[in-house]
């Protein structure tokens, strides 16, 4: 099943810290149940943003990895 | 030897079924979950207290990407900058942060340098140059890059009132946002946050 995002944050290129930071920043905006996707290519990020996803009790619906760009879906918490 | 007592409901009246008896493995596993529940609403588990003593380009990341880390996942934060840590926050942060290659071994260099080549002027530039270029072609976040976002995502930047005045600067040379605090006041944080780290 094809997830759809509510928003993108395009962290390619972009080192530790930074695609955690840029994703925090876009998280700010979506409403409780919307969905961020992040593209990465930092390899940090493999181990980095499902830890800020699990810390902050969002949901990582999935990740992978397409033509060496990272990617992760994370539905925002119901409750903060 | 005592007896084990019946679990009995309490406080009732009329017809209430008997609860069923509370083995050991109940009882580890209630203990396990409130635990688990008590740290989840423990506060100092989302408060981080860093201090910044080093004035060098390469200790001024750590704190910044840890702090702005820390902030991701919602911790309160709050950096301490403190004698050598306060140019990082100094208006002329990219002139003042500088490495230095002499007695730094760790520092890569593209052949080795004696140290009494290293020593001689010219050098802090050029290794702080490298240093700004490797990290740029490495697309690093710059110190003024790492310190926006941190801001940004609500970590609070204190400097040290006492080395402020010991090294004669004034509130204004410092980046906006910068608050002003003592010793005392960052212990009071810290005792209050389970991740303290001095950088």
């Amino acid at each position: 099943m094809e997830i759809t995002e509510d928003r993108l944050v395009d962290a390619r290129d972009l080192m530790c810290p930074m695609p955690v930071m840029a994703a925090t920043k876009a998280m700010r905006r979506l409403e409780p149940g919307q969905v961020l996707k992040v593209l990465a290519t930092d390899r940090g990020s493999l181990g980095d943003i499902p830890a800020w996803a699990e810390a902050n009790d969002d949901e990582l619906l999935e990740s992978g990895e397409r033509d060496g760009v990272f990617f992760f879906y994370v539905r925002k918490a119901a409750v903060e | 030897m005592r007896q084990e007592a019946d679990i009995q409901p309490t406080g009732t009246t009329g017809a209430v079924a008997p609860a069923a008896p509370v083995g050991e493995e109940d009882v580890r596993r209630i203990v396990r979950e409130e635990i688990e529940r008590a740290f989840k609403k423990d506060p100092a588990a989302r408060k981080a207290a860093l201090v910044a003593s080093k004035g060098t380009l390469d200790w001024a990341y750590p704190p910044l990407i840890l702090a702005g880390s820390a902030a991701a996942i919602g911790m309160d934060t709050s950096i301490f900058f403190t004698f050598y840590g306060l140019n990082s926050v100094h208006r002329d942060a990219a002139r003042k942060l500088k490495i230095d290659p002499v007695g730094n071994p760790a520092m890569p260099m593209p052949v080795p340098i004696p140290d009494i080549v290293s020593a001689l002027p010219g050098m802090v530039p050029m290794a702080s140059a490298m240093m700004r270029s490797k990290f740029a072609k490495n697309n690093v976040a710059t110190i003024s890059e790492l310190l926006d976002t941190a801001k940004e995502a609500g970590v609070r930047l204190v400097a040290c009132q006492m080395t402020v005045d010991v090294f004669g600067y004034a509130p204004d040379d410092f980046i906006d946002g910068v608050e002003f605090a003592g010793a005392t006041a960052f212990m009071a944080e810290a005792r209050r946050a389970h991740v303290t780290m001095f950088i």
